[in-house]
């Protein structure tokens, strides 16, 4: 007796829609296989067929996104929110000045190389917000894994365009989308330094920005910055404190010295950038593994070309704050 | 000659629907489905065995069926559902039971899938936005699920290395959304609050149900062999997520999130350490390599999410729908007995 009520009822679930999109499913893939679709053998469920037409034309069910935000965490609706806030601070207060911008590209992938100073460094958002404005392509900032640890900061960093430092985030930007991106080999040890140790570059990583360019086939663009050190210099560190927060330094800053709220205030530096020629690494791209000796003299030759260019544009520089 | 499959973990969520799925094709002979609980799934012709993970009685299922075919479903990927050291028989001990049971001298075998997780990615602040199917993880893997997925990974890859005859396949599915999966994701985007860590939002990928099973049968038909990450395009922030669900986030302190994932697993809010590290940290796989081969997803990752959503508004108004109870004598009156008419 109960087995013939459960007899009934199997039957009458098979016409269930969930069950349905699933036998669908298994219809479908043998469809792949077997020859291409009919149009009336589509999904032979209400619901499911709807949403696969509302999708795009290959039939991949989609979704109205809500924000903008894309695979490497930058939202363009942020960045313009920022240029808005950043762009008196660029054009007023440091006054950027770029020498030789027509030589960053217009399309395709280059990885822009720079020194990096400043207790709070910025040249990373003066160099982004120049070149987004001017040339009108996004910029991606390679940063340190640092920056996605920090609860906010990781949030902010990466909807700017802050994207996590691995070789293979920088080989799908440059190689497969060719967007421009900004990298600073010397890491914290620029901004980290003391005033007395102003100009003068830290090491350039272990070169790993070489390996990058000549994996991803794009050019070098070395760009050397200065103002940014003066913006915010370091007369003192506390390195206990930077150990119990974890942070690579934990400053103390000139502006500190004026109070609470001066604190965060960047002094009125000119900030000058300049250019350099873009360096086409001889090797073909997609290697597992490049010449160590040649990433490390390219490393090095592009480090001391910064450096030469760092001392000729402070040779000529006759004011920090009027340039 | 047809097909002659074996399906382990009919009684779960995807076993049962694939061996749905793989009993309509006109290709396939034999459906031997094995797990220790009851299929919750209507099947037509699938042979359901009572088994445990015992090798004695895994070697003697697979000499007498004969099977050439093994789809391997019954990884435990959802760490909420059991203890560790069940986790640990289940995942482990079974899958190496199971490879052993398939490596007898007498075995027909010449295909395998198994199902496995992104979660032998792990995620972790030092990762890249993509995993490729040859990506390392960045940090040794901390929380039990993910350490068994890597050990029965590792037999897999043995398997595949001495029967260099069978196509091996392994999939790794990102976190799954859809009509009727249930897993710690969708019970957290059911509830009208949904936790996330102040400070953070990650991005995540998904994939459909749907296209988790047709992945799962494409491999099958075409012998594919290697490791495929199977995910939706496109990564979404969790914020966006939980407002495509309509629902409103929960912000939980940053720190001592495994604290906080502890206390609301006492509430009866299931936060398992490896969901606090995604929903802090967020993770990306790489789909190309699958869809390399022919496959095509039907779902994107904001596809899914919007699918789930839909469903869940559905389910929210209308209520549960009667689930489907597996009864012994029934289903074996309608393979076995003489009274039914077949033709």
């Amino acid at each position: 007796m109960r087995a013939m009520a459960a007899q009934g009822s199997p039957g009458g679930r098979r016409r269930r829609p969930a069950l349905v999109a699933i036998d669908g499913a298994g219809d479908a893939s043998a469809r792949e296989v077997t020859g291409p679709a009919t149009a009336d053998d589509r999904e032979p469920d209400g619901t499911d067929a709807a949403g696969a037409e509302a999708g795009a034309a290959a039939g991949t069910v989609d979704a109205e996104r809500l924000s903008d935000v894309d695979e490497w965490g930058r939202s363009q609706h942020m960045r313009d929110l920022l240029a808005v806030l950043y762009e008196p601070i660029y054009e007023r207060w440091l006054r950027v000045e770029w020498e030789g911008f027509e030589k960053l590209p217009r399309t395709g992938g280059a990885l822009l190389v720079a020194n990096h100073a400043g207790a709070i460094p910025l040249d990373a958002p003066s160099i982004m917000h120049g070149i987004e404005r001017d040339l009108g392509r996004p910029v991606y900032g390679l940063g340190d894994e640092m920056f996605k640890r920090i609860p906010l900061v990781n949030v902010g960093w990466s909807r700017l365009g802050g994207v996590q430092a691995h070789p293979d985030n920088a080989y799908r930007l440059l190689r497969e989308q060719g967007h421009l991106v900004v990298v600073f080999p010397e890491g914290a040890r620029g901004p980290g330094k003391h005033w007395s140790e102003r100009y003068k570059l830290r090491r350039f990583g272990r070169g790993g920005f070489v390996q990058i360019a000549m994996r991803a086939g794009v050019p070098i663009i070395p760009l050397a910055v200065i103002g940014s050190e003066e913006t915010m210099p370091i007369v003192a560190k506390l390195p206990t404190l930077a150990r119990l927060l974890g942070l690579p330094y934990v400053p103390i800053t000139a502006n500190m010295l004026l109070g609470p709220v001066a604190a965060l205030v960047p002094f009125p530096a000119k900030m000058r950038i300049r250019v350099l020629d873009p360096i086409h690494l001889d090797v073909p791209p997609d290697q597992p593994r490049y010449s160590r000796s040649k990433i490390m003299d390219t490393s090095e030759a592009i480090r001391n070309a910064i450096q030469e260019e760092l001392y000729d544009m402070l040779r000529r520089r006759r004011s920090v704050i009027f340039g | 000659m047809g097909k002659r499959v074996l399906v382990t973990g009919l009684g779960s969520f995807w076993g049962g629907r694939l061996a749905q799925a793989i009993e309509k094709r006109p290709d396939v002979d034999v459906v031997v489905g094995l797990d220790t609980r009851e299929p919750t799934v209507e099947l037509e012709r699938t042979e359901y065995v009572r088994t445990d993970e015992s090798y004695s009685l895994l070697s003697r299922i697979v000499r007498a069926t004969q099977v050439d075919t093994i789809v391997h479903a019954f990884l435990v990927v959802d760490s909420t559902q059991m203890t560790g050291r069940q986790m640990h028989e289940v995942n482990v001990i079974g899958t190496m039971n199971l490879f052993a049971a398939a490596s007898q001298p007498e075995s027909k075998v010449r295909n395998v899938v198994v199902k496995s997780s992104t979660l032998v990615y792990g995620s972790h602040h030092a990762d890249p936005v993509w995993f490729t199917e040859s990506s390392r993880r960045s940090a040794l893997p901390r929380h039990v699920v993910e350490r068994t997925l890597m050990e029965v990974e590792g037999y897999v890859r043995d398997y595949a290395a001495d029967n260099p005859h069978v196509s091996v396949s392994l999939l790794r599915f990102s976190n799954v959304l859809g009509e009727e999966i249930d897993t710690p994701i969708t019970r957290l985007l059911r509830r009208p609050f949904v936790p996330c860590f102040f400070g953070y939002d990650p991005r995540l990928q998904f994939v459909h149900e749907t296209d988790v099973v047709r992945a799962m049968l494409f491999v099958l038909e075409h012998d594919l062999d290697g490791t495929f990450n199977v995910a939706g395009d496109g990564l979404l922030p969790w914020s966006e997520v939980i407002a495509l669900c309509g629902k409103r986030p929960w912000p939980l302190p940053p720190v001592g999130r495994g604290l906080a994932g502890a206390v609301l697993g006492r509430l009866g809010v299931d936060l398992p350490p490896e969901l606090i590290d995604l929903l802090t940290y967020g993770r990306g796989v790489d789909n190309r390599k699958l869809k390399a081969e022919g496959f095509e997803y039907r779902y994107t990752s904001a596809g899914a999410v919007r699918m789930f959503a839909e469903s869940a508004r559905l389910r929210s108004t209308v209520g549960d729908e009667p689930r489907y109870r597996y009864e012994r004598d029934v289903e074996n009156f309608f393979r076995h007995s003489p009274a039914v008419v077949r033709d």
